[in-house]
């Protein structure tokens, strides 16, 4: 599946400061990995050590909060957007 | 003279330099104020606080903004009111009510907001912005006002016409979002990325964030330079009841009050309670919700600081209660009752959530106990309209009146129409 990630500002600078990147993955967990084949140090800046979503990382598909989902198992469709935004907003 | 020092990650310690960012490059942690405590020191006294302003602004050495900046429409220096009548409806001997339902735009917000424009305009920003529940979006909007600056706030779609009108008539870009505040959030996340403007509780989140110390300040110089046993205060992101704690802990530091032994304890809706959930499952690590509750300034299901909220529980041996929709509405009518103060939403869940833990022996009752109450009534009134007594309608004639005293006389007691 080819997608669209929106990057937040701290991770632009692995993106070249580019905003928005395409990649491809069946699930979540694939474009994660993908993206660090692409920009290297993606990986371990949204997965903690245990390979899970950081804490304070929020990831969303197509506007949704991917904890309603599945998870980084969240399976996607093509030209889906996935938006990975700080978790320490609002409030 | 200003003593925040630098802007440092809750998570891994990083520092950056004080700027108007958030969250940590590396972990995404939150970003939070160091200060220069052994500077706060020696410059402040309980003797010169005492002298200050009655605003927040008696506090100024500890707050992260330059005063110079600030836009003073009175916030702050709310009453701290014993509140005996309710002590006896929940079962406690001392209760304390701190009332910041009285603040300019009628809730807490205005202390933190105070802060953010503050730094705001030091930083140089000519508009400010904020994802809201309602009682933000008021208080940003009042203070963008009185400092003639643009003003962008964002609110979910089904928020009580008080808290719409009370952004709206301070003539802010309202931008009413479908979905819920979470939603809301995350579009103003997003944007704080594309526009140049001072989003009070994203990219100016960690001064922000520190004006709700003060309400831990005020407490503890209006019990006399002390902190209560117990403290109950309402929970959305979780921000507010974190920060009240570390108010305490910064007066011990500095040396202004001995060290604090509160416990503190959190309210929450039933219809939103990520936080409270996450405690009686006795887990650091709470599940997002959506939220379903008349108390929409609380409806945060993923909330900011909800770890944080967590962990100080566990810490002050505190801890959290959830309470119903018809348990708020009878909390703001029990507050109103008893004390003669109209809370919105928010406090009849942190009334309910009180009388809960007292009930269940979770406060014991020799405990003194402060409990926030952070909104005033008149936003929320749809929630409590249909729960209140119908007046007596009568012509203007003293025996009509006294033929409708004795009908509603006649009625049995504690009836009331509605519950």
């Amino acid at each position: 599946m080819a997608v669209k990630v929106k990057i937040p500002t701290p991770l632009r600078s692995l993106t070249n400061n580019l905003d928005q990147v395409p990649a491809q993955g069946e699930t979540l967990r694939e474009v994660v990995l993908a993206l660090d084949g692409s920009y290297p140090g993606m990986r371990e800046r949204i997965l903690d050590d245990g390979g899970e979503i950081r804490r304070f990382v929020n990831v969303y598909v197509n506007g949704e909060d991917v904890r309603f989902l599945k998870g980084l198992a969240t399976v996607l469709g093509e030209g889906d957007e996935i938006s990975i935004v700080p978790a320490v907003a609002g409030g | 003279m200003a003593f925040e020092r630098a802007l440092r990650c809750r998570e891994c310690g990083r520092e950056y330099p004080l700027n108007p960012i958030y969250s940590c490059e590396f972990c995404f942690g939150p970003l939070e104020v160091a200060y220069d405590y052994d500077g706060i020191r020696q410059a402040v006294s309980r003797d010169a606080i005492a002298a200050g302003p009655s605003t927040l602004w008696r506090y100024a050495h500890f707050l992260p903004c330059d005063p110079q900046f600030k836009v003073d429409i009175g916030t702050g220096y709310t009453p701290l009111i014993r509140a005996d009548r309710l002590a006896k409806a929940v079962g406690l001997d001392t209760l304390w009510l701190k009332n910041d339902t009285v603040n300019p735009s009628w809730s807490f917000k205005d202390r933190v907001v105070s802060v953010a424009i503050a730094r705001a305009r030091e930083f140089g920003f000519e508009a400010m912005a904020c994802a809201s529940t309602g009682n933000l979006a008021n208080a940003v909007a009042a203070h963008s006002a009185a400092a003639g600056m643009d003003c962008y706030v964002f609110i979910p779609n089904d928020l009580e016409q008080g808290k719409v009108v009370g952004s709206a008539i301070y003539r802010p870009t309202l931008v009413m979002v479908e979905g819920s505040y979470d939603d809301v959030n995350r579009l103003c996340t997003e944007l704080s990325m594309e526009y140049p403007w001072a989003f009070v509780n994203i990219n100016v989140r960690p001064y922000y964030a520190e004006g709700s110390r003060t309400l831990g300040f005020e407490v503890a110089e209006q019990l006399g330079w002390r902190t209560p046993d117990h403290v109950v205060a309402p929970m959305a992101s979780g921000s507010l009841f974190t920060k009240i704690w570390k108010g305490f802990q910064e007066f011990h530091k500095v040396g202004l009050i001995d060290e604090p032994r509160t416990r503190m304890s959190g309210a929450q809706a039933a219809g939103c309670s990520p936080i409270a959930t996450a405690y009686e499952a006795g887990t650091l690590n709470f599940i997002p919700q959506k939220p379903r509750t008349i108390a929409r300034s609380l409806a945060i299901g993923n909330p900011a600081d909800g770890y944080y909220a967590l962990k100080q529980m566990q810490e002050t041996h505190g801890g959290a209660a959830m309470a119903t929709d018809e348990e708020i509405v009878e909390g703001i009518k029990l507050l109103a009752e008893t004390e003669g103060v109209f809370a919105e939403t928010a406090g009849g869940v942190t009334v309910a959530c009180l009388r809960k833990l007292v009930e269940s022996g979770f406060i014991r009752r020799d405990e003194e106990t402060v409990a926030f109450i952070t909104g005033a009534g008149l936003k929320t009134v749809e929630a409590v309209v249909d729960a209140v007594d119908q007046p007596l309608r009568v012509p203007a004639r003293t025996d009509e009146f006294a033929a409708a005293l004795s009908a509603r006389r006649g009625a049995p007691v504690g009836a009331s129409a509605g519950a």
